[in-house]
């Protein structure tokens, strides 16, 4: 090979191998949509954020699962959250109301966002929310309590040896994200 | 192909009559060798470096209790320690070895892209001043780990931008030395050097080169998430926003665990050198050897999430991570073999780097196993985090790469300064490194599996006396190097004049010891005989 070939091929064999790192490096963004979309897929990591309209529903009144109700609060922000009741023994196919309540403990104003978490995992694609206050940001005035109400159903399809399972909300404090968007 | 295989200005400036002089040489050359040296010298100034950081943690770790640093600042340097052994010591030290090696063992006057070369070496030294200033800043240096992970690194202060570009430039020099060495070995081979004829060392190159361009990108992207999310309000990773810190874990893993192949498949093309040499034969099992590495290259890709059993994980995901894992074994066994049936009933010596390379093959494998041990998810959860993980990655790594690096060091010595090293003084370094690391970090297994969390500068007391033992072998380790940099600059001054080949019948194993020591500076300005070439096993 003489000396204008060799460099014609490596200039050739450079540009490929450039291509392939451009392409990883896109390919780390992709990622990023495209973990959303397996995580929803298999309702893990919080993905089960979409209300669905209330159906009828064949209710089992034989089975009996119990779900536990958990609320946490991110970091420092000054929120006092919780569910009205712990845990409740539910039917399959029947909806339920269960409320929670956050006070906010500061002078200010706050903006918070809810973000669910089903375990076990497997089960989260039967509890269907009809109604979340998961869906939307959350204001809340200085010192002041709110109601906010979750009404869900677990679809009747669901496993036999499904017990017990818990929905836990986690509060995340985004008052300043939220006012730089609207400045 | 004659000198000016290389574009045509360089090689007018040039021609074949030695490198220019004083302090420009080194700021201009185009010369594989130069920029060899350069990497290497780099390499061993970061190595001390990152080691001084190591002795600051193992200080603060002799007993229980708070003596010498405060918990933040103990935090910033296993960081710093990581980032600057992994990208600062053990990447270029390998990228050196790289450009000295290759053309010589190839057949070629220099690498493909000489221009590309120098830039992609001169990166280096302004990112690692850059990374070092984070030291001084408002906030200090970052104090995540060297895995970075948000949210815990988005309340770094103002050194998370510059912390970030480091890795950004990292990134680019070494995807700019990747493509570089794919280039030389695809296009630069003489004549009669087919693939399949390529020294260990070469190939294990050209499979580390491809990670590298696979996952730097990746691990670059991941990283730009981290500073849009903290300056410009995306919510890749902040739960708030609709995002998940977990994504980061993956994208980080998905480059991390290819980058700690990319830190031990060129020792293994050293070992794979060294050990034949030194048995006065041939490398048992060439081609497996090949296949293996490609394949370790290939599971590489699909095995990140077994870092992450803890996090949560669908039981699918663990069992497929589990199995993956425990995959990478069988190619990893097939190399072990390999070397062990090289020294099967060969006529052995046991000079520096042979020793070195035997004690790569013992303790290396050790870390393989407590790596197997670690594949098993459910008993992953007891080792997650512990000191056994440090045991673990340090005996893969030191006993491992560094290992690999002295033994290179001590076998190719006598080729680049043309004199033999001192090898009595070669001796004494092998054996105060090769005990005084297993001082250091055996000790660590037992603490890791009896709940010793890592990264942490305080412990319960029940841990002191391990702890002091292995504070002990770091100290004995970290000054033993002394030697080996004074052993380096022992052979650059003079000694007893290096024949071309070096080692005993080292001529049948490689073309690097058919030129002379040390070698022209244009190395094979014409393409070496293709007798030569076929003889060689």
């Amino acid at each position: 090979m003489d000396n204008k070939e060799l460099q014609k091929a490596n200039a050739r064999l450079v540009w490929r191998i450039v291509a392939i790192a451009v392409l990883m490096f896109g390919l780390g963004f992709a990622i990023a949509p495209y973990y959303d979309a397996v995580c929803s897929y298999f309702g893990i990591s919080g993905r089960v954020n979409e209300a669905s309209s209330e159906q009828t529903m064949q209710v089992d009144a034989s089975r009996e699962i119990s779900v536990e109700f958990v609320s946490v609060v991110n970091g420092q922000m000054p929120l006092k959250f919780r569910a009205e009741t712990s845990k409740l023994k539910v039917n399959p196919g029947q909806y339920y109301t269960v409320n929670y309540f956050a006070e906010n403990t500061s002078d200010k104003k706050l903006v918070g966002r809810a973000v669910p978490s089903i375990s076990p995992a497997w089960l989260s694609a039967f509890l269907k929310k009809a109604e979340c206050f998961c869906f939307s940001e959350q204001e809340f005035e200085p010192h002041k309590e709110r109601k906010m109400p979750v009404r869900f159903v677990i679809d009747p399809a669901v496993q036999a040896d499904a017990k017990e399972m818990t929905l836990s909300y986690t509060f995340f404090d985004i008052t300043e994200k939220s006012q730089t968007i609207k400045n | 192909m004659s000198v000016a295989t290389h574009d045509d200005a360089h090689a007018h400036d040039h021609h074949d009559h030695g490198p220019a002089k004083g302090f420009m040489r080194w700021v201009t050359t185009t010369n594989h060798k130069d920029i060899g040296t350069l990497y290497l010298i780099t390499g061993l100034i970061m190595f001390f470096v990152g080691g001084a950081m190591a002795l600051v943690i193992r200080a603060e770790l002799f007993e229980p209790g708070l003596q010498y640093v405060d918990p933040h600042f103990f935090n910033q340097m296993t960081t710093l320690h990581a980032l600057i052994m992994v990208f600062g010591a053990v990447m270029p030290a390998f990228a050196g070895l790289a450009n000295w090696m290759i053309p010589m063992m190839i057949g070629a006057p220099d690498m493909a892209l000489p221009r590309m070369n120098n830039w992609s070496f001169w990166l280096l030294p302004f990112s690692f001043v850059m990374l070092a200033s984070t030291l001084f800043m408002d906030g200090g240096a970052a104090a995540a780990g060297w895995t970075l992970y948000p949210p815990l690194v988005l309340q770094t202060g103002n050194a998370l931008p510059f912390t970030v570009f480091t890795v950004h430039l990292l990134g680019m020099s070494s995807i700019m030395a990747a493509i570089n060495i794919i280039v030389t070995v695809f296009n630069m081979r003489a004549p009669g050097m087919t693939m399949m004829k390529l020294p260990l060392f070469v190939w294990t190159w050209v499979i580390t080169a491809f990670l590298l361009i696979a996952v730097m990108p990746v691990f670059a992207g991941a990283v730009t998430m981290l500073l849009t999310d903290k300056f410009f309000g995306t919510s890749f990773f902040n739960a708030a926003g609709g995002g998940d810190p977990v994504l980061y874990q993956h994208l980080f893993w998905f480059f991390g665990h290819p980058e700690v192949y990319i830190l031990i498949l060129p020792s293994f093309g050293i070992i794979s050198s060294i050990i034949p040499t030194f048995s006065r034969k041939p490398l048992f099992g060439y081609a497996s050897m090949v296949y293996a590495t490609g394949f370790i290259g290939f599971l590489a890709f699909i095995v990140w999430a077994h870092h992450q059993y803890t996090v949560g994980m669908p039981i699918a995901g663990e069992l497929y991570f589990t199995y993956a894992t425990m995959l990478i074994a069988v190619p990893t066994g097939v190399k072990v073999f390999n070397w062990l049936a090289t020294m099967w009933r060969g006529a052995m010596t046991f000079e520096t780097p042979m020793l070195f390379a035997i004690a790569f093959v013992v303790l290396f494998t050790m870390g393989g196993f407590t790596g197997l041990m670690m594949s098993i998810s459910p008993a992953d959860l007891q080792y997650h985090d512990t000191y056994f993980i440090v045991a673990h990655f340090h005996y893969v790594l030191v006993p491992g790469a560094v290992f690999a690096l002295y033994a290179a060091t001590y076998y190719w010595l006598p080729k680049w300064t043309g004199h033999m090293y001192d090898e009595r003084l070669g001796q004494l370094h092998f054996w105060l490194t090769t005990i005084s690391v297993n001082i250091c970090f055996f000790p660590q297994h037992f603490v890791g599996l009896a709940g010793m969390p890592r990264r942490i500068p305080d412990y319960a007391v029940q841990f002191a006396e391990f702890n002091a033992m292995s504070s002990v072998g770091a100290f004995v380790f970290g000054f033993s190097q002394l030697i080996f940099a004074y052993v380096i600059y022992k052979a650059i001054q003079g000694g007893e004049k290096a024949t071309s080949e070096v080692w005993e019948g080292a001529e049948a194993h490689g073309l690097e010891w058919h030129l002379s020591s040390p070698p022209p500076y244009h190395s094979w300005t014409e393409a070496p005989p293709k007798e030569i070439i076929s003889d060689l096993h």
